[in-house]
């Protein structure tokens, strides 16, 4: 039967229609969320404060914490994140221990995020006190993002040639001196993309933040790192579960936001590798 | 890597290379606390929950009820919820993930895969939670007009949006094995007079077989952990149940409900959640495992 | 290797993490607590915000008790509740030196509501909704016909507030008879948005919430008229609505919603001025977001607690189901309590 002429042609539209089936809900997720949002969309949503009624509610303060969340996320991961990725492509000798610390990083990084909150929660906000401030949720982000960046990093630095290595050394470098002065531009484009990678996974993530404890309403910008916060994702999740219908309208308002944000972050990534990538080849 | 320095060139390293290697290599160190500190969290909240409750009443019991006033400590309503929407998730993404594979590796142009795997890596990347509002906005209300008495919480339409967040990640590694089978294996069976069609489902998807797996497994871990869908389409309801219709509660769903509430520490409600976090750590912990053990079988080097 | 766009973007994020100070000295009030009272802090703080920039105010939903918890330990300055503070609350209030300034807000109307689809129910007893939630519910009474024959045999599915919440506190006391105690196969939840929204378009759904929160969705709700088969006031079954819940005859439902402030924290112009704020301007907030407000003369009372500053409660044994606040202020005045 398999050998029969019309078999095949069959079989082929099948698994065409099999790829074709999640792409259509996409775009139709797409076409809904843009469809529903466009009443509120403008300048006064993305300045506004929030509100108890939604035309007048905006997304200003989520739209600060998510930034800074992102950026102090992306400080306390990138320095940790290259170090290791440093040490396990260019100093460690392949021994039990390198392999334990490199099954135990791809483990993590399929730990649900919200295992991750568990031990923000714990750790940051009871333990160290920091209570549900900024810096609290940035740690336990870095902590999630941290596998990620390490796994990109440790990837670049592989796809600087060996050559390049042995030319330094040849020349009488160090070690250090090499990796720094040699590999280390080498692979900044590939460093760079995975941190803005992960820097756009951190700022979609809900469930660590809602764990370590989230607020309901913030109407002013966190001004420090102690301060309440509130993101984007989770004005979100806090529109979605009012039952009125305009608020719906704003949750899907706030999702075209956090898209547009995300295809940004992905755009810069891009952009930026092929720049840099121009400039490196000396 | 940088070799060593031959015989007879070795110096001493100095100071700042010991150094910079210690710092690297506390760095990569990190790693190992944070997987160390999720576990002695985990262990240590359950541990005291267990003080309190024995553990026979975890197994024995089918309801879960530990925040009220008559106190049910089954895990069985939670874990069955997780499955449920796993279950659900699984029956959409696996048959489409791997048809979809198939055509990707074996059947499509070079230029339809160039378009269609960026794309693919775009449904990976959207977060969560617009999934779950597009969950609860769109797939249940039609839904409800395709089942009469399907509930606005339940587990069938959290269900297939997880099966269609999980097929990128199904279908991207199931391709990566489909396309590692050797060339020499398809043009032997060829070779012997077997249409293209019996090629790929007698040679090509047998020979890929632990790969595609891999690529089930791992989808079903992330299916387990997922929070934010389930925490906005499935409800709030813990219920022992395999009907998809109603509202039930996964173990993710659970931890949200009682974060909602912001528990103060050391109380019961807050051991609980962190009992239902080592429960999903464990079971995600297991299915990482055998993910990566079958990955690098069928493409060694591969993490 | 050139730098341009790179340093441009180090400088943007060191510039910006830099304008994060490690601890902040700007005024703040933080309140927390019941999900029920929360669209009137919201409103509040709304409002306040416009008049006085400055301020950081941040409101969460822990719940009531949640709220008390943080409440007794220091954590935030007010709390919200839908009922009277608990002696357990007291007791942890007073071990860790927290005096606190009770203020009754508005009234509320507990609803107990199905969905529009719901085609049978529309007026229920107390007796019977004993029976559909207390303890011995749980696993046994499951379909709607074995509360009342008449109604059919079709599943009953539950909604309701959590156990961390002041509206459960007052439905369990109020209708089993025993506070905190009920059956505990529903979907219970915080937030009283999830109430709405799994009742909304389940026809065998059924549920009880704030008055706000049917009040703002009744295009998706229908309130049962509640009978409590007492004489006293007034015969038959009684719908929720603002003049039921003024004359005393929406019963045993209707209750007092509740403000608890930090004395200490009272010193703190912010603190003082919000509170001011709320009792000056609750009456239309109030209506405005759905519940009930006090008559002008009574929020007078409710400040003038405040600025002599007399602390404790005057629900020391529990909610009073039926009793006037007038009255209770008037013998606290009379310093008959």
């Amino acid at each position: 039967m398999l050998n029969r002429p019309g078999a095949e042609a069959l079989f082929r539209a099948l698994c065409l229609v099999a790829l074709t089936i999640p792409l259509a809900m996409l775009l139709v997720l797409l076409f809904h969320t843009f469809s529903e949002a466009y009443p509120r969309i403008s300048w006064e949503f993305i300045i506004g404060y929030p509100s108890r009624k939604p035309a007048l509610a905006g997304l200003l303060p989520a739209l600060a914490g998510s930034f800074y969340l992102m950026i102090l996320t992306g400080l306390m991961a990138l320095p940790i994140g290259l170090a290791a990725a440093l040490y396990l492509e260019e100093y460690a000798a392949p021994s039990a221990l390198t392999r334990i610390i490199e099954v135990n990083i791809n483990n993590l990084a399929g730990v649900p995020s919200i295992i991750y909150g568990l031990l923000g929660l714990e750790l940051f906000v009871r333990a160290m006190s920091l209570e549900r401030s900024l810096v609290a949720g940035a740690a336990t982000l870095a902590l999630l993002v941290l596998p990620m960046v390490i796994i990109t990093s440790r990837e670049a630095l592989r796809s600087v040639p060996f050559s390049y290595r042995e030319a330094a050394l040849a020349l009488g470098a160090e070690k250090w001196r090499t990796l720094l002065r040699v590999v280390l531009p080498m692979s900044l484009p590939g460093i760079l993309t995975g941190l803005i990678l992960a820097m756009a996974r951190a700022i979609g993530e809900t469930a660590p933040l809602i764990t370590i404890g989230a607020l309901t309403y913030i109407a002013f910008l966190p001004d420090s790192l102690q301060s309440p916060f509130t993101a984007l994702p989770l004005q979100i999740f806090n529109w979605v579960s009012r039952p009125q219908a305009e608020f719906q309208v704003n949750a899907a308002a706030g999702i075209v936001v956090l898209v547009v944000l995300l295809m940004a972050l992905n755009g810069l990534a891009i952009w930026l590798r092929a720049r840099l990538q121009r400039r490196v080849y000396w | 890597m940088i070799p060593h320095s031959p015989e007879g060139l070795r110096t001493k390293p100095t100071f700042l290379e010991r150094f910079m290697k210690g710092m690297l290599a506390s760095c990569a160190g990190l790693s190992i606390l944070t997987t160390a500190g999720i576990v002695v969290v985990l262990v240590y909240e359950s541990v005291a929950l267990l003080q309190e409750v024995p553990f026979w009443r975890f197994l024995a019991d089918t309801q879960w009820t530990p925040l009220f006033a008559e106190k049910h400590f089954g895990i069985w309503p939670l874990v069955c919820g997780t499955f449920l929407t796993t279950a659900i998730a699984l029956f959409v993404a696996v048959p489409l993930g791997l048809l979809a594979a198939t055509f990707l590796s074996e059947f499509a142009a070079e230029r339809s895969r160039r378009i269609v795997k960026p794309v693919m890596e775009l449904l990976a990347g959207i977060p969560t939670i617009v999934y779950g509002y597009f969950a609860l906005t769109f797939v249940t209300p039609v839904l409800q007009n395709v089942i009469p008495g399907l509930a606005s919480f339940n587990a069938l339409s959290p269900g297939i949006v997880m099966g269609i967040m999980i097929f990128p990640i199904i279908a991207s590694l199931s391709e990566d094995s489909l396309y590692a089978v050797p060339a020499s294996l398809r043009e032997a069976a060829l070779a012997l007079g077997a249409s293209r069609l019996a090629t790929v489902l007698r040679v090509v998807i047998p020979t890929a077989f632990s790969g595609v797996t891999a690529a089930v497994v791992l989808g079903f871990s992330r299916a387990i952990g997922e929070t934010m869908i389930v925490a906005i389409a499935a409800g709030q309801q813990p219920r022992f149940t395999l009907d998809p219709r109603v509202p039930i509660e996964t173990m993710t769903a659970y931890i949200v409900q009682v974060s909602l509430g912001d528990t103060p520490t050391g109380t019961l409600e807050y051991r609980t959640i962190f009992a239902v976090g080592l429960l999903l750590f464990l079971f995600t912990l297991a299915m990482n495992l055998v993910g990566i053990r079958l990955r690098r079988q069928i493409v060694p080097g591969t993490l | 290797m050139r730098a341009g766009p790179l340093t441009a973007t180090v400088m943007l994020c060191g510039c910006t993490a830099a304008c994060l100070t490690w601890s902040s000295t700007a005024p703040r009030v933080q309140i927390d607590g019941s999900s029920t009272v929360y669209p009137i802090m919201e409103a509040v703080a709304e409002e306040f915000g416009k008049v006085q920039r400055e301020v950081q105010i941040t409101v969460g939903i822990s719940g009531t008790g949640g709220g008390f918890k943080k409440f007794c330990s220091g954590e935030v300055d007010i709390t919200d509740a839908s009922r009277p503070i608990k002696p357990v609350e007291i007791k942890a209030c007073a071990a860790n030196d927290i005096a606190y300034i009770e203020l009754p807000v508005a009234f509320d109307g507990l609803s107990v509501v199905v969905s529009p689809l719901n085609s049978w129910a529309y007026e229920i007893t107390v007796e019977e909704l004993k029976r559909m939630w207390e303890p011995p519910a749980q696993n046994t009474i499951t379909r709607w016909n074995q509360i009342r024959p008449s109604w059919p045999d079709q599943p009953l599915n539950l909604f309701g507030a959590g156990v961390d919440s002041g509206t459960y506190d007052y439905f369990t006391a109020a209708i089993v008879g025993e506070e905190h105690s009920s059956r505990g196969d529903y979907t219970s939840s915080e937030d009283d948005n999830v109430v709405v929204q799994g009742i909304m378009n389940d026809e065998n759904a059924i549920g009880f919430l704030g008055f706000a929160y049917y009040d703002q969705n009744r295009n998706k709700l229908r309130a049962l008229a509640v009978d409590d088969q007492l004489a006293d006031n007034g015969q038959g079954a009684v719908l929720p609505s603002p003049e039921t819940v003024r004359n005393g005859t929406y019963q045993p439902l209707s209750r007092p919603l509740f403000v608890y402030v930090r004395d200490q924290s009272l010193q703190r112009p912010e603190v003082h001025d919000f509170v001011h704020f709320i009792l000056t301007r609750a009456g239309p907030l109030v209506a405005e977001v759905g519940y009930i407000p006090f008559p002008d003369p009574l929020y007078q009372l409710v400040w003038e607690r405040v600025a002599s500053r007399r602390t404790g409660t005057l629900f020391e044994h529990g909610s009073q189901v039926g009793v006037s606040l007038e009255a209770l202020f008037h013998e606290e005045r009379e310093g008959t309590r």
